[in-house]
């Protein structure tokens, strides 16, 4: 089952490839992370998917809160969460047809176009995984993808929960 | 304020976290900070001849005492030699901080000369680490690395000093933190109050008890404690074999140690157990067994420091965070509104079926008229020291034997590698005992193989005076690989022979000691009393043992914990 573990930690040299080295010296599975400064830029805030058993991913979260630069961590699919992550695509439009059917399906699924030139579209779209999955797939089926970049999930706890130190 | 340079910063840091002796090799990137320890008298260095015995000095010295263990290495090779002890420590949590010299901020990443990223060379298997970046950062770091490697679950902390900020030229302020406090980490040291009361209930109508000691209990020196729970519940007590001591040998209610090489009685005990008490222990490979059918019938109360301990190999029905001491504070509480006469009573079946399974003595052995059997020495050893000495051990069969046939009657009595298996171990480690404990026995038990692996530290014990006695079981092979190749490889003895054996005798002088070597059993017992009556020289006993003994009882793999072989024809 897919999981969405949040991580507060000290915005500190080294402290992400101490947490990449949980995960690569225990034997989990790294889906995608996400990393960045908080609005305190002492604090990084990162998000993991990874996919696990109960038991697999309580060790996780547990010997990740177990790295001194960590203080808090979290999984977020616990609980009601909202989830998002970004994707840059750039496709090719060689013609009126695919360019059009390209703008269509971006804006069905409510994306932007944010670079035009003779030969290519970029597009940004922001949602769940799923979801940009599925706009990868439109995409490849009306017109080639010469690359695409994801951002990996990050998420935040509904209502009154929050991760603060 | 006081203005230095940070070498000296590193040494003044070192006298304010209260560290007397550091463990090191100079080189390059260290040499201003080796000029620093020079100019005084309070931080003694003991030099070794390889910086992997450093590691294994400042960890004996850590496990005799429970202060923080200190290693000065260089960069490159002499911080990578150190690998091998840092992973030691930080298998069996012995706090301990190693500062190495890196090479000059300006030239990081530059595969510079002894350039090695010794944060994350080290970074598996450290409890956390630091690269300083400033002078004036020093004496902060060195607070913060000692507090950590000797707080919570203590562990080995690495400090990476690139030459730059300890250059002897420049001076900057120095500021030794008050207090360590840090934000993102607090250990719990006291269990939850519903935990504990969930354990007592358990306890209290439990009929088949036993409790489970490991190296936590000595960790946090709840010895007495622990002694004390079980003489008021009158329950077995069982240790791993980190935890050999945290409850005398010679006590009653000892059934022995547990596990892969436990007796015949403690892993009895344990399967058929109906509450396990678990005291700083982990549940390890090595104690289950098949995980699967590990103890069916037992409630698990689960005290550990580490919350990532509990469940991680067996669920805990009654996990307890918290350290061993404040927890067994916790539960004497609690305990004292219940009535414990009638323990003794509850309990006598079961001592009873501990009675029976007692006879089968699975420790007895045959010892011949003429070769020595191993297990013999490790008696006599116990005679000739009166059960007090401190025993380092190195890893194999004599290890084993170490750890069955000497009662270890207090914690941090026994020293020994015993989750990551170092071979090379007990000498040096039983070096940092003695600079520990500069009037006591300090007794290294080894065997032909793994004595080779640190042999050069014969060096430092002279150069340092460190009489140590070394028991060495000569079986001229590598006998714990043999046995498993006599079990389970058809007797293939694939490059467990050592053909080309050393004089062992003439070595020891070589180095300026004294050999004693023994072949024959009646020879056995005047040699120990010759070894023992010399309390200023180092002895290196080789003693001609059995090739082909093996270590029982041993469990049966994928079996139950009480699955076992009791002799090389007996099975349970």
């Amino acid at each position: 089952m897919k999981r969405i573990i949040s991580v507060l930690m000290e915005n500190a040299p080294g402290a992400l490839s101490r947490i990449v080295g949980v995960f690569s010296q225990r034997g989990y599975n790294v889906d995608s992370l996400c990393v960045a400064p908080t609005d305190d830029p002492s604090l990084s805030r990162l998000t993991i998917t990874t996919h696990g058993d109960d038991r697999v991913i309580e060790q996780i979260t547990k010997q990740v809160n177990k790295l001194i630069d960590v203080l808090k961590v979290v999984d977020l699919t616990e609980g009601a969460h909202i989830e998002r992550e970004l994707m840059l695509i750039k496709v090719a439009t060689r013609t009126d047809d695919i360019r059009a059917e390209v703008k269509r399906n971006s804006d069905i699924f409510r994306g932007r176009i944010l670079d035009v030139n003779g030969s290519n579209y970029t597009i940004e779209i922001t949602g769940t995984s799923d979801k940009l999955d599925a706009f990868a797939a439109s995409m490849a089926e009306c017109a080639e993808i010469i690359e695409s970049s994801r951002t990996g999930v990050c998420g935040l706890a509904r209502g009154e929960r929050a991760l603060r130190p | 304020m006081k203005m230095m340079s940070g070498a000296a910063m590193v040494v003044e840091a070192l006298k304010d976290v209260g560290v007397t002796h550091v463990f090191g090799y100079p080189g390059g990137a260290v040499l201003d900070i080796y000029d620093a320890l020079f100019a005084q008298d309070d931080v003694k260095h003991v030099l070794v001849r390889h910086e992997q015995a450093a590691a294994h000095m400042a960890d004996g010295y850590a496990r005799s005492t429970g202060k923080t263990g200190t290693v000065l290495v260089t960069s490159g090779p002499g911080a990578t030699n150190t690998i091998t002890g840092i992973a030691t420590a930080y298998m069996d949590s012995i706090p301990m901080v190693v500062l190495s010299g890196q090479v000059a901020s300006s030239l990081i990443g530059e595969d510079a000369f002894q350039e090695t990223d010794m944060v994350g060379c080290s970074r598996p298997i450290v409890k956390h680490s630091f690269l300083v970046k400033r002078a004036v950062d020093i004496p902060e770091a060195i607070a913060k690395a000692f507090y950590i490697a000797n707080s919570g679950r203590p562990g080995p902390v690495v400090v990476d000093l690139p030459k730059d900020i300890v250059n002897v030229q420049e001076s900057h302020p120095y500021v030794f933190p008050e207090s360590v406090v840090m934000r993102s980490y607090n250990p719990t040291e006291k269990g939850h109050m519903k935990q504990i009361k969930k354990a007592v209930a358990s306890i209290m109508k439990a009929e088949r008890p036993v409790m489970y000691v490991g190296g936590g209990a000595v960790a946090c020196e709840a010895s007495a404690k622990v002694i004390e729970l079980a003489e008021k519940l009158n329950t077995p007590v069982t240790c791993t074999l980190m935890g050999l001591g945290a409850f005398p040998g010679t006590h009653e209610q000892f059934v022995g140690m547990l596990g892969m090489h436990g007796t015949l009685e403690a892993n009895k005990t344990m399967h058929n157990a109906d509450c396990i008490i678990a005291l700083g222990a982990r549940f390890d490979d090595r104690v289950t067994n098949n995980v699967a059918k590990f103890c069916p019938h037992a409630e698990i109360i689960h005290v550990d420091i580490d919350p990532a301990s509990i469940s991680k190999t067996i669920n805990a029905h009654i996990p307890i965070v918290g350290s061993v001491d404040k927890v067994l504070d916790q539960l004497f509480g609690q305990l004292e509104g219940q009535d414990l006469s009638g323990q003794k009573e509850k309990l006598s079946d079961w001592w009873q079926q501990i009675t029976q399974w007692r006879k089968r003595e699975c420790l007895k052995y045959e010892q011949g008229d003429t070769v020595i059997k191993p297990q013999k020495v490790i008696e006599a050893l116990y005679k000739h020291t009166n059960g007090d000495a401190y025993i380092s051990s190195d890893v194999g069969q004599h290890q084993m034997f170490a750890a069955l046939y000497y009662p270890y009657k207090k914690p941090r009595q026994w020293i020994n590698s015993g989750g990551l298996g170092t071979m090379g171990f007990g000498l040096p480690a039983a070096m940092g005992v003695q600079v520990a404990h500069p009037g006591a026995t300090s007794v290294v038990v080894t065997g032909d193989g793994s004595i080779q692996m640190n042999i050069q530290e014969l060096s430092t014990c002279l150069q340092y005076n460190l009489p140590i006695k070394i028991i060495s079981l000569n079986n001229r092979a590598l006998g714990m690989v043999r046995q498993w190749q006599d079990m389970i490889y058809k007797g293939r003895h694939s490059h467990s022979y050592m053909d080309s054996m050393p004089d062992f005798v003439k070595l020891a002088e070589a180095y300026g000691h004294v050999g004693i070597k023994v072949e024959r059993l009646d020879e056995l017992d005047a040699a120990m009393e010759k070894c023992f009556s010399y309390t200023d020289r180092l002895v290196f006993m080789d003693i001609a043992v059995d090739q082909n003994e093996h270590v029982y009882p041993m469990q049966v793999k994928f079996g139950a914990m009480d699955d076992m072989r009791l002799s090389k024809t007996e099975r349970t």
